[in-house]
């Protein structure tokens, strides 16, 4: 993969930078996520139960990253982004990977911050012809100010 | 209800995370869209979708890997912590229609599923990473991913 085919004008977005965005996590949320889902963990649903466990309280499930908790300005990102993309008619936009590290459990009652960053971006001949590879970062920090999560998006024009 | 717990001495390299089954259907697809927040019609309406040359609805990317996500905290149950989750998305599934209110029509069933590729100790933590996907009725990996998690230690526990 190379950065040499990428528009100027695509590059110049690299490191590009969202404001942050504040999010509470809801008990009620935490529920109707894990119900549409289909996970019985009573640590997603269940608060006595989860006041006698290790963590206190009821606490997120692993996919309630990137949705409902999308934050890290993963749409204002794409939203910079597209303009020059449509230009260079990479208009096919694909949700390739995504990657997350967790760092502390996030408790029901958390208001967490989040921001993000756009990475990387490389190019890649496809079969149908140039591809980009958009790597966006987004980071939550929790009320201390802690590191909770960083996500890392694969996003894949053509 | 108490859950069993697994330890790090429980696992080797090549043992099974234990399998979970999931049927996507209209009706899962929808109460997704609502506990998530992802409203794109290419989730609920097929002839949105078929503009958008999916031929129908498909099931949300985020959503198996939320399902990847009950995957994994089901297995390491409470003690455990997840510390990484990745998935890449290769494949498109169509979720079963509904036969009544309640059931979804006969048809495909996904399942979860993990083996164990490495466990190590680092830093006082037991760490056990694993290959993860999600197949699709005809048992093509079409979200395949990693995590890592650490596990607590009998030893630890003495």
């Amino acid at each position: 993969m190379t950065e040499a085919g990428i528009p100027d004008e695509i590059k110049a977005l690299i490191g590009t930078t969202t404001p942050p965005m504040i999010m509470e996590v809801e008990r009620g949320s935490i529920r109707r996520f894990a119900d549409a889902i289909g996970d019985p963990n009573p640590l997603y649903r269940d608060v006595e139960y989860a006041k006698n466990s290790r963590y206190g309280e009821m606490i997120c499930p692993a996919g309630f990253f990137g949705w409902p908790i999308k934050g890290g300005g993963l749409e204002q990102m794409m939203g910079m982004l597209m303009p020059a993309m449509i230009k260079a008619g990479l208009f096919r936009i694909l949700d390739g990977a995504i990657d997350y590290e967790f760092f502390i459990p996030i408790h029901a009652g958390d208001t967490l911050t989040s921001s993000g960053k756009i990475a990387d971006i490389r190019e890649r001949e496809g079969k149908s012809g140039k591809m980009l590879f958009i790597t966006l970062e987004q980071t939550y920090l929790n009320q201390n100010g802690d590191v909770v999560a960083i996500g890392k998006s694969t996003i894949i024009a053509r | 209800m108490a859950k069993k717990q697994l330890y790090y001495e429980d696992v080797e390299v090549g043992s099974e995370v234990t399998p979970i089954a999931k049927v996507a259907s209209t009706l899962m697809l929808v109460k997704w869209a609502g506990a998530s927040g992802d409203f794109n019609p290419l989730h609920f309406d097929d002839n949105f979708a078929v503009t958008q040359g999916t031929g129908g609805i498909i099931v949300h990317g985020a959503l198996k890997r939320s399902w990847l996500g009950h995957l994994m905290s089901a297995w390491i149950g409470d003690e455990g912590f997840l510390k990484k989750l990745s998935c890449q998305y290769r494949g498109m599934d169509y979720p079963r229609k509904m036969a009544s209110m309640m059931d979804p029509a006969e048809g495909e069933t996904w399942w979860c599923k993990g083996k164990v590729a490495n466990k190590y100790v680092e830093d006082d933590q037991h760490i056990v990473e694993c290959e993860i996907w999600v197949e699709n009725g005809q048992g093509e990996k079409t979200t395949p991913g990693s995590a890592t998690v650490i596990l607590p230690s009998k030893k630890a526990k003495k």
